[in-house]
């Protein structure tokens, strides 16, 4: 139940992959019969998650993952486009947008950070009226990690694009639930992560359209046509590939899948277990995310007993994060704080099944049944 | 990442209640926060004869109340008024780092217990 965080590595995957430990283990930087293997190997690779999202090959740049692909997109663009210091962004973006636009701040760029509705949905007046001159580059998630909400995308690029403005989007999360096609949502770049899609760890892409004026953000030996040096992953690079392929193969069965499953316990919580809120928006939400509040009770506590269950969830309390304060996501959705540390986000892969979600609404009756008594609102 | 002496409070903690007809009553915390804790006592002859709490907060608010209740209980008003925050995490085998942010909540909500006992006494 938290597939948000990671999934497991498909087999198929595992399979495609296995080959390039041992036996084509070469440096697609070689010349020789084993570097031109690796090579073929990555071009192939290439043109597979190309395909998967309606882009060309050479618009494709392998990275590391989600957090190096934002931040080669962001650090990449901005502080070289003409003097232009300007970037717009929101304020439920992950951590690897926000600390970067963090950094440029510090490096005397200018940021605006768009305010969400309380579903999580940019504001879009706000937006389109933070746009000035000097505007370089907007960022704005295809969908939050941890409350799902599904951004006007199409919209913004219409704004960015009629403002002569690059826009980036972070996919991550969207990949693999929603159809993702770069012309369809008409971005200039948008970052991808392997691990979310049943794909290995430590491997991700950032799609590049043609024309865009980016610079590298790791120099060496300029692997990926200068834009991000070092010798390729081709093992993790080959299974993310396959992680694509597959992810797009099985779309429309596995979001119809994990929507049922969604729908059936958001109603089940709602209809056996009493003070409860939803969080995130009601419809355009991914379709295997189910966040929701529990008054009187607290995330972490709810996570750890859940967790003495067998159930994996998530939570945005104070407690449970390393900076000891409530998510940045429920924060902006102005949640009460009678809910804000009562939040669990359960995220749903394509192997779950409707039985795991009868168990899960079991195990989470049971849990918040023995925190309400133990907790002084409860009853009040 | 949290001790098996945490973990065995937490998820059994003893002493979870309200004292009806309590002599002394102490709480702390707010929703802002995310903890609150409340404790009640029973006096008798100058001892601790019974210590409840009801707590709302993560594992360490929750193992830490009941820490405490555990400790206080049969304890003389001086001995437990005595009691420390290292008492408490040594009684839990200790706390990860970074968590004892609110491990003295519920030393804090019993010794204001017990200031209300005392005050309500004199």
């Amino acid at each position: 139940m938290d597939h948000s965080a990671t999934t497991p590595v498909d087999p198929l995957v595992v399979d495609a992959m296995l080959p390039f430990f041992t036996e084509a283990f070469g440096n697609a930087s070689s010349l020789h019969s084993f570097g031109t293997e690796a090579a073929d190997a990555l071009s192939l690779a290439r043109k597979q998650v190309a395909d998967a999202i309606g882009a060309h090959p050479e618009e494709i740049i392998f990275t590391s993952g989600g957090t190096e692909s934002d931040n080669l997109a962001i650090r990449g663009v901005v502080p070289y486009n003409n003097g232009k210091k300007h970037v717009i962004t929101s304020v439920i973006e992950h951590p690897a947008v926000l600390n970067t636009c963090a950094f440029l701040e510090e490096l005397g760029h200018e940021v605006t950070y768009v305010p969400v509705d309380a579903d999580g949905v940019v504001d879009m007046n706000i937006l389109e009226k933070s746009i000035k001159e000097n505007t370089a580059l907007i960022s704005v998630m295809h969908a939050n990690n941890e409350v799902g909400t599904i951004q006007p995308i199409e919209k913004i690029s219409k704004i960015a694009k009629e403002n002569n403005i690059y826009f980036h989007t972070d996919a991550v999360q969207s990949v693999g639930k929603i159809p993702v096609n770069v012309d369809d949502l008409g971005v200039d770049m948008l970052s991808i992560s392997s691990h979310k899609i049943h794909g290995p760890k430590g491997v991700g892409a950032l799609y590049v359209r043609k024309g865009t004026n980016i610079s590298p953000i790791v120099f060496g030996g300029n692997h990926e046509k200068g834009m991000r040096s070092g010798t390729e992953n081709v093992s993790g690079i080959v299974g993310f590939a396959k992680a694509m392929e597959l992810a797009v193969k099985l779309l429309d069965a596995d979001s119809i899948h994990m929507t049922r499953m969604r729908d059936s316990l958001i109603s089940r919580v709602f209809d056996t277990i009493s003070d409860v809120r939803l969080n995130g928006h009601p419809s355009r939400r991914l379709p295997n995310n189910v966040n929701m509040s529990f008054k009187y009770v607290e995330g972490e506590s709810m996570l750890m007993l859940l967790d003495m269950q067998g159930v994996a969830v998530s939570t945005g309390s104070a407690c449970s994060s390393k900076s000891l304060k409530a998510s940045h996501v429920l924060s902006a959705l102005e949640i009460e704080d009678e809910f804000i540390h009562g939040s669990l986000r359960m995220s749903l892969g394509r192997e779950n099944t409707m039985d795991d979600i009868d168990y899960v609404v079991d195990a989470l009756q049971e849990t918040i049944a023995k925190l309400r008594a133990m907790s002084p609102l409860a009853g009040k | 990442m949290y001790s098996k002496k945490v973990i065995e409070e937490f998820s059994n903690p003893a002493n979870v209640g309200v004292i009806e007809d309590a002599d002394g009553v102490g709480e702390i915390g707010s929703t802002i926060d995310g903890d609150i804790i409340n404790i009640s006592i029973k006096v008798k002859d100058n001892i601790l004869e019974d210590v409840k709490f009801k707590t709302f907060g993560c594992v360490v608010a929750i193992s830490t109340s009941s820490a405490v209740a555990k400790l206080a209980k049969g304890k003389t008003v001086d001995e437990a008024m005595a009691l420390t925050n290292e008492d408490v995490i040594n009684y839990l085998d200790g706390l990860p780092e970074g968590k004892d942010r609110c491990s003295g909540f519920a030393l804090d909500a019993l010794k204001m217990a017990i200031e209300n006992y005392t005050h309500k006494s004199k």
